[in-house]
């Protein structure tokens, strides 16, 4: 295990060179390679192959590092987790990195606020989680534990340079949400003026502090999207674990169902924070439990927030937070996915003036969006993925799979007050998957698309595009999700700006969300199941499916090159047992991709 | 060996393990990323995954040994190793993982053992090629040329 540590001051004028990044990874080739690209990015880069050694790093020094990047797949805690404990504690982008999933899902819940307690936080934290594996389940979790976004391996040098996006991001539209909450907050403060500001010892000295005082005054409006009227902008307050500690006993000591925030700040005893800041907590963590809870319920379906009569003690403690990870297909079957859109998905969150990360990115396109969202299950389909990554997770059918089984879970955790929920029904049928793997080619033409998707003003697709396609429930195609996707992602590339991660996730996600079905599969290899019906060694690679596909595809930028090479030279196979040609056989579409984003726009019609 | 020559069996060797799918275009990256700094880049990533692959190929023939056979941990190994596999482009041997995994999913032992023969012969057949390639390079810098792209 590698450890470089960075203490090197907030970012200056070469920004976003010298942007710190820890990056935590169990694989040492991972790890290494990672390394290697974020050094060529000119990014100071801490590497840890322990998740814990991660959060001890984190907290220790919790000013040491811009944004992280995290691995879902590791032995010693689940990265998920890593992102609850970064989430609750510090301040971080988390981004995700998911192996060939489906970024829809994790687009979508990302952009919403309500997706976790933690949202709060890692709305505005750059945690990058990675993952090798294909599961939409497993990106979604990322996305529901905070991950401000996901890539997926194989990870491009791309993808990695635009990462300091979502610090920037963060920290102009916390400007701009200040900004616009000038004119509110000077009421508020007349009304409250002893409440304001009041957590000032908790922020850093360091620059990046004016960034999250302005996060925080974000964060506070969260407390008066939830009707509170006197929570003006306040400092925001970080919860420590040892403040959370604290919080969690009081709510033990008064009584889960019993608790409020009044009781509980009076029991903690810290002067210094107000019945707002543990409102706002405890919103969050009810949220969290329930969450919890859904994850543990193998019936689930319950919405809102579940009493539970231990709620774990902290999040770092984060014990339960193994199971509650491990979300079951079960959950998937009540099929009702609630989403925290205010329309659209990353931008709902910012109309509501949110965090300023999510805000700042959608913000623009946002006023654009005022589709039926909620109810319209192929509106999220529209979405876009503006992140390179997505083009990734767009090829992964089987993620979209995946995503349904966050279903309950999503319910649980929008019921979060601060973002309008729209109940998911599952209205169309399932997911072809079956057809959707015959279109599988496609998802590897998102790995080419990546070279568009690069430019950081990667535009969201704001609403219109989204309201304008009524994506047919059934019958859904991937291939056609692609399309919209990328046809999406053209159309609104040159709208840049912010927009971007939270809402091509989102875009992601929903567009999983629709095309995943009750067909859900738990395995990464969903498609492979569906293609396949028996493995033997000489078939073993025709049934891979989907994901194999992907492998099949040139992973590189330009795959028209790719694409000559492999493509004639695979099937050149001198073991053609082992190697099936099935994947092989996409490459004998040589399409342009903007063919794809001309022709997409009747699919969803 | 004349270097010209030596320069264009290291193209054409190269270029066969892309043909076969030995090696996908994540390896091209690897190539890309190594530099002056690092001169030996390629070279060290890739001895970290044979490392860590022969690791987990004895893990997952202990565990598949094993009376009850523990699937879910025999399918962690796989995708791990599928994992590794992808980070340097050996394409093959990913491919073979993931079959792998629904054997796995499947609980089927047969399938898993004959699975992990498959990844083992695929493992060991592109170490053996990617141990050529570095051989043909490091000739060709003893040779005093260049590695040609």
């Amino acid at each position: 295990m590698v450890v470089e540590t960075g203490f090197s001051s907030p970012r200056t004028d070469a920004f976003p060179a010298g942007l710190r990044v820890l990056v935590v990874d169990d694989d040492p080739t991972w790890l290494k390679i990672l390394e290697k690209m974020l050094k060529k990015c000119f990014y100071e880069v801490t590497t840890c192959c322990l998740a814990r050694e991660a959060l001890n790093l984190l907290r220790q020094r919790k000013d040491s590092y811009d944004i992280v990047i995290s691995d879902v797949n590791m032995p010693d805690m689940d990265g998920f987790k890593l992102l609850e404990h970064v989430g609750l504690e510090m301040d971080l982008p988390v981004i995700s990195q998911f192996s060939m999933a489906n970024v829809v899902c994790s687009a979508f819940f990302y952009s919403s606020n309500s997706i976790e307690p933690l949202s709060h936080k890692l709305r505005l934290c750059n945690v990058a989680v990675m993952s090798v594996d294909g599961e939409t389940r497993r990106v979604m979790k990322g996305v529901q534990h905070g991950a401000c976004d996901y890539l997926l391996k194989p990870i491009r040098m791309k993808e990695l340079r635009n990462i300091w996006q979502h610090v920037f991001r963060k920290k102009i539209h916390e400007v701009r949400d200040i900004e616009s909450m000038e004119g509110i907050e000077s009421i508020h403060m007349a009304r409250s003026g002893s409440e304001l500001f009041d957590d000032g010892s908790f922020l850093g000295g360091e620059d990046t502090t004016s960034g999250r005082k302005r996060k925080d005054a974000d964060n506070k409006r969260d407390d008066k999207d939830l009707g509170d009227p006197s929570s003006t902008k306040k400092a925001r307050v970080v919860w420590t674990v040892d403040l959370h500690q604290k919080f969690v006993k009081a709510v033990n000591q008064i009584g889960y169902d019993k608790v409020g925030p009044k009781k509980i700040l009076d029991l903690m005893n810290v002067p210094w924070l107000t019945r707002e800041n543990v409102a706002s907590h405890l919103q969050k963590y009810r949220l969290y439990l329930s969450r919890l809870q859904k994850e543990g319920d193998v019936k689930n379906s319950f919405m809102g927030m579940k009493h539970s009569d231990t709620p774990p003690k902290d999040s770092t403690a984060g014990s339960g937070l193994r199971n509650s990870i491990n979300l079951t297909q079960d959950n998937v079957s009540n099929g009702s996915f609630s989403f925290p859109v205010n329309h659209t998905l990353a931008p709902s969150v910012d109309l509501k003036g949110h965090e300023g990360d999510r805000k700042g990115i959608t913000s623009g396109p946002m006023t654009e969006l005022k589709g039926p969202f909620s109810i319209d299950i192929s509106g999220p389909r529209k979405a876009k993925s503006s992140k390179i990554s997505f083009d990734h997770s767009l090829g992964s059918v089987d993620s979209v799979v995946n995503f349904a089984s966050f279903g309950p879970t999503d319910t649980a955790q929008y019921s979060w007050n601060e973002i309008p929920e729209i109940q998911f029904k599952q209205e169309y049928e399932p997911l072809q998957l079956e057809n959707g793997f015959s279109q599988l080619p496609l998802p590897g033409l998102q790995h080419h698309m990546l070279p568009e998707y690069l430019q950081p003003a990667v535009s969201v697709s704001p609403g219109p595009s989204i309201t304008e396609k009524e994506a047919t429930s059934s019958g859904f195609e991937v291939k056609s999700m692609y399309d919209e996707y990328r046809s999406n992602h053209a159309k609104h590339s040159s709208q840049t700006e912010a927009v971007g991660e939270s809402h091509s996730l989102n875009n992601q996600v929903f567009k999983s969300i629709s095309t995943t079905t009750s067909s859900m599969k738990s395995q990464d290899t969903i498609p492979n199941h569906l293609t396949v019906s028996e493995f033997s060694p000489k078939n073993l690679y025709e049934g891979v499916g989907a994901e194999d596909l992907q492998l099949c595809w040139p992973q590189g930028d330009c795959y028209a090159t790719n694409f000559g090479l492999q493509g004639l030279d695979c099937t050149e196979h001198n073991n053609p047992a082992i190697v099936s040609e099935t994947p092989f056989h996409l490459y004998d579409h040589p399409f342009d991709p903007t063919e794809y984003y001309a022709s997409d726009q009747g699919l969803f019609a | 060996m004349d270097l010209v020559k030596l320069q264009r069996q290291l193209v054409d060797y190269r270029d066969s393990l892309y043909h076969e799918c030995f090696l996908d275009e994540q390896f091209t990256q690897l190539q890309e990323l190594q530099d002056e700094n690092n001169p030996d880049f390629v070279v060290e990533v890739v001895s970290l995954f044979f490392e860590d692959s022969e690791r987990l190929l004895n893990e997952l023939t202990k565990a598949l040994e094993q009376q009850s056979i523990d699937f879910k941990r025999v399918d962690a190994h796989v995708h791990q190793l599928k994992g590794s596999s992808s980070s340097i482009g050996a394409q093959r041997v990913q491919k073979s993982c993931i079959a792998f995994r629904n054997y796995c999913e499947e609980q089927n032992v047969e399938g898993c053992l004959t699975c992990l023969q498959l990844v083992r012969q695929e493992y060991y057949l592109v170490k053996s090629k990617l141990e050529a390639l570095f051989k043909l390079e490091q000739q060709i810098l003893s040779a005093g040329g260049s590695i040609p792209i």
